[in-house]
């Protein structure tokens, strides 16, 4: 969930006027942020050290480390994240596509969108785990269905975005376009691409947010591998430091991944590191 | 030469923003328009650039009508409208896309040295006063070399000093290619200063009421008597087109022999 609403933030944390008074509240307020699961860690690893648990339930972080780093060395952690990591690819591009190409219609015609929005906003409104069974039912229980889940929940954050950025370009700039008599294809790639940019990597990264979450929910669903099959064989085999290990794996490889789509296109968004550090002045 | 033949325009929502406007506008003229809010002088602006399509009449420019926007119209609009993803530069360059790149840069180099902004060339529009962003707008118009530059209330956001200071820089670049200029503007001293003649609108539909041809000296003095016989003549035509009481006397205006006391 954190991860879900982490991503849909629209991208604030960069630091831009960066003054030493401002950055050094910035460290005081990690600090702040830290004391308390840093004081639980070490409160708890002391309990169990000291016998006050035998921490069979809920591990100590010694514990969890030591299974990470077993499950590390034997190359399981590999072999599960690789498979979790193609699900959400696969499922990841072919949202985004879909998403992105009635996205773009619907923003584009209002004829679209009469037709097809309705429908697709109803859709949206069904919880998407709901599909499971009829993805098992047409597609079976191995990867088509499970990626087909991932496709759906990446799918909805993209099209809404796309869409609303699309209506939202200004009419202002588009003349501009008109006035230098731009070609359809001219006007799409010089002005309509880079107004709707900024709005599509927020798409994207809250898109990718949900592929995460789908990604386990759809490992739950029966799999030989992948990192949400490490939490079911934990929960099974009753090993608690193996499914932290799996969750902490989830949260790297999510924040990782997170990052790598924000790098990616911070080259192309690099005029608006100015106008968010400068919206209020104008 | 830039013809106005009958101009009108209806909108669907039947209102009528012109009626019949007509105007002949010589090479290297300067025109201002000058009205009342909803005196469809905006509008005109735009059909003649091209943007929008007139009801009735037509625009010519140099004996072909104007359907769609020129390239030998430019038009400079209330608000910068710089592209924010591009530079200072590439929003001067932008419309230059007929010309080869080591010309363009050229261009536009020389473009923004003319503008007094040479310095800013790499720099994001918002980071750019707005002064700063409407000459880099002006730049961006007058790189094409337009035979004719629209002005739709090009200065009337900014502070009164940057607008006196754009003002004179406008008339400053336009001696260089000597364009045709359409302003318009609901600031009769702006009209003044940079106008050979002021056409005066009326609303309702919008029709040209009078046409004012000033004929001052250049550089124009804003302090002197000539210029304030100007204006007194403009601010009483706008009265007679808002069918206010008058609130100005310009007995002497109306007249020959007064016209003479002033200069």
């Amino acid at each position: 969930m954190s991860a879900e609403a982490e991503s849909l933030a629209p991208p604030l944390d960069r630091p831009a006027a960066s003054t030493v008074s401002w950055r050094s509240s910035r460290w005081r307020t990690l600090a702040l942020g830290l004391m308390l699961p840093v004081f639980a860690a070490v409160a708890w690893e002391a309990a169990v050290h000291f016998g006050l648990s035998d921490g069979r339930l809920v591990p100590p972080p010694s514990r969890i480390f030591a299974t990470f780093a077993e499950l590390a060395e034997s190359g399981e952690l590999w072999r599960h994240t690789v498979a979790t990591v193609a699900r959400v690819a696969a499922g990841f591009a072919f949202g985004v596509a879909a998403g992105t190409v009635l996205g773009a219609l619907a923003g584009y015609s209002a004829l679209a969108r009469t037709i097809a929005d309705p429908t697709l906003q109803a859709l949206r409104a069904i919880p998407s785990i709901a599909w499971v069974p009829l993805f098992i039912l047409w597609l079976g229980i191995f990867e088509e269905s499970k990626i087909a889940l991932i496709a759906v929940g990446v799918f909805f954050p993209v099209y809404l975005g796309v869409m609303g950025a699309i209506m939202s370009v200004d009419r202002k700039i588009v003349e501009v376009g008109r006035i230098f008599r731009l070609s359809g294809p001219a006007m799409i790639r010089r002005i309509l691409l880079p107004a709707v940019l900024p709005e599509y990597v927020v798409a994207l990264r809250s898109g990718l947010g949900l592929g995460w979450m789908f990604v386990v929910a759809a490992e739950f669903m029966g799999a030989g591998e992948g990192l949400g099959y490490l939490l079911i064989d934990g929960q099974q085999l009753g090993k608690p430091a193996q499914i932290v290990a799996a969750i902490v794996a989830f949260a790297i490889i999510g924040k990782v991944t997170d990052w790598a789509l924000v790098a990616a296109t911070s080259p192309l968004l690099r005029w608006q590191d100015v106008a968010t550090s400068r919206a209020g002045e104008a | 030469m830039l013809a106005i033949d009958r101009v009108g325009k209806i909108y669907a929502n039947t209102v009528r923003a012109l009626d019949g406007v007509s105007l002949t506008v010589s090479p290297g003229e300067i025109v201002a328009i000058v009205g009342g809010s909803g005196c469809g002088k905006s509008t005109l602006l735009r059909i003649i650039s091209g943007l929008d399509r007139p009801s009735t009449g037509v625009v010519e420019l140099d004996g072909t009508a104007v359907a769609a926007p020129h390239p030998k119209i430019g038009l400079v609009f209330q608000e910068p409208r710089l592209l924010p993803w591009l530079s200072v530069a590439g929003n001067v360059g932008f419309g230059l896309t007929s010309v080869a790149k080591p010309v363009r840069e050229r261009r536009v180099r020389a473009q923004l040295d003319r503008v007094g902004l040479a310095d800013k060339a790499q720099v994001w529009p918002r980071e750019l006063s707005g002064g700063q962003a409407q000459r880099v707008a002006l730049a961006r118009a007058l790189v094409g070399r337009p035979e004719v530059l629209l002005l739709d209330e090009p200065f009337s956001a900014l502070d009164a000093f940057t607008r006196t200071d754009l003002q004179d820089h406008l008339l400053d670049l336009w001696a260089d290619l000597r364009p045709t200029l359409m302003v318009v503007t609901h600031d009769v001293d702006e009209a003044i200063v940079l106008a050979d003649r002021v056409v005066v609108m009326r609303p309702r539909p919008g029709r040209v009421l009078e046409e004012i041809v000033t004929e001052l000296p250049r550089p124009r003095d804003r302090q002197s008597a000539a210029f304030d016989f100007a204006k007194r003549r403009v601010l009483a035509a706008l009265d007679r087109a808002q069918q206010r009481p008058r609130s100005i006397d310009d007995g002497e205006a109306q007249s020959a022999e007064g016209a003479s006391l002033w200069w």
